[in-house]
């Protein structure tokens, strides 16, 4: 039996939901919806683990949950990567270097990092669900003889939808990776796979005793995904899975992201498969 | 080009028929090779094959009045291009071209539906194979209707 992920992160700084104003680095467009903030770090040592997430407040506005998107092994800057869609990411998508933001944060739980050593590492995302994985991706790649077989598998809405395209271009070309794309939607020149990401799953061998799955992206597709994983012998007990709900405190006060016993801000937002699976048609409230 | 039962065992879709048949099937078979933008089939014309691609990628496609030729969906090792063969009438409902080169082995509808009439112990496995198939890619454009990364 697998160990549970992480148990739920308990904020370490003093004032847990009082922000840090911090400066934007840098910002890089990556499609025309989606965007990367680099910033300062909040506070000297500040860490994160991947799968975890901080709340950004862009004054005036409101506040939005996002995940880590960096190097988790860089404590000299955080990186966020965003996709355009409120009111709160629009203004965030606005901040140029030298801005000002609040920040607060790591909450939430993370990807299952130590029980990754040794296994096979198959991650399978869709949309912008590759963001919180991408710290996982840097981390096995940095430091890839610890691990086994590793293969991402990520779908993405139509070609010039597909963030950190230039990443997986580079990816592509490791001989100890093994990483392919799917769009819904191709577009001239696409010369890749056409179809939902599940589609990739019978171009892969997978090993289900030595495998873990990570899944990120809309619910409905990681649902849809663990069920492939599941007929090709892999135990939801080895599948892991990131929510997205309506997380706003970030400290399991508001209760906007309870999910049945859970909150999604403390006990999630990674879930190991089947201690979820229960409330996964919940609608969101 | 003929095949071997070997080649044909070697196939997912073949591996739930009855061993006995994949010598059976050998004998229909052809392993025919797949050149980038050949088309194995073009909608509204007699669907006079299966394929059980080996290698390479097919794009299944249709033809949109204002945006030009639309994959759909690509297959590729391990999957089967076309239905169509089975149903009447008979013709096919996409195009599909091969998108990167590659490996396939192709049926004669006529001698297929043949066999699958003449041979219910391997039409219904067959079938149910086909059914499975076609589950797939149900769920899959359902999924798809969903547009799911907007």
């Amino acid at each position: 039996m697998t160990a549970p992920p992480t148990s739920p992160a308990t904020p370490v700084w003093s004032q847990p939901l009082a922000p840090t104003v911090v400066a934007v680095r840098q910002r890089r467009v990556e499609t025309a919806d989606t965007f990367t903030l680099v910033l300062d770090p909040p506070r000297p040592g500040f860490a994160f683990q991947p799968g975890q997430f901080n709340i950004l407040y862009t004054f005036g506005v409101g506040e939005v949950p996002i995940s880590f998107s960096g190097d988790a092994e860089d404590a000299s800057q955080i990186v966020h990567t965003i996709r355009a869609v409120g009111s709160v990411t629009h203004a965030l998508a606005r901040l140029e270097p030298g801005a000002r933001l609040g920040v607060r944060g790591p909450y939430g739980t993370a990807w299952p990092m130590a029980e990754l050593l040794g296994r096979d590492v198959l991650l399978i995302t869709g949309g912008l669900g590759n963001a919180p994985l991408r710290p996982v991706a840097l981390h096995i790649l940095k430091h890839r003889q610890r691990y086994g077989q590793f293969t991402w598998l990520h779908g993405a809405r139509s070609p010039s939808n597909l963030v950190f395209a230039a990443e997986y271009d580079e990816w592509q070309q490791r001989p100890d990776a093994e990483v392919l794309l799917t769009v819904d939607q191709a577009e001239p020149g696409w010369t890749g796979h056409v179809g939902l990401v599940t589609s990739l799953l019978q171009n892969v061998r997978i090993d289900p005793a030595r495998t873990v799955a990570l899944l990120c992206g809309p619910e409905i597709m990681m649902r849809f995904t663990q069920r492939e994983l599941a007929r090709r012998g892999v135990p939801e007990q080895q599948v892991y899975v990131s929510l997205e709900r309506n997380m706003q405190c970030a400290v399991a006060l508001c209760g906007h992201c309870q999910l049945g016993p859970s909150f999604v801000c403390l006990n999630g937002a990674v879930y190991r498969f089947d201690q979820i699976r229960a409330h996964l048609l919940t609608p969101e409230a | 080009m003929t095949t071997t039962p070997a080649v044909l065992a070697s196939h997912p879709f073949l591996a739930a028929l009855p061993g006995t048949w994949a010598e059976h099937l050998a004998a229909g078979a052809t392993l025919m090779p797949l050149q980038p933008d050949a088309y194995l089939a073009r909608e509204g014309e007699a669907a006079e094959s299966f394929y059980l691609i080996r290698s390479g990628r097919v794009a299944i496609e249709l033809q949109h009045p204002l945006r030009g030729t639309v994959p759909v969906q690509t297959v590729g090792p391990g999957e089967v291009v076309g239905w169509s063969w089975l149903i009447p009438p008979h013709t096919w409902q996409f195009d599909a071209r091969v998108v990167t080169a590659g490996e396939a082995l192709a049926f004669e509808a006529v001698w297929l539906r043949a066999q699958l009439d003449a041979h219910p112990d391997v039409a219904v496995p067959a079938l149910k194979e086909m059914l499975h198939v076609l589950a797939g890619r149900l769920a899959a454009t359902r999924l798809h209707c969903l547009d799911l990364y907007r």
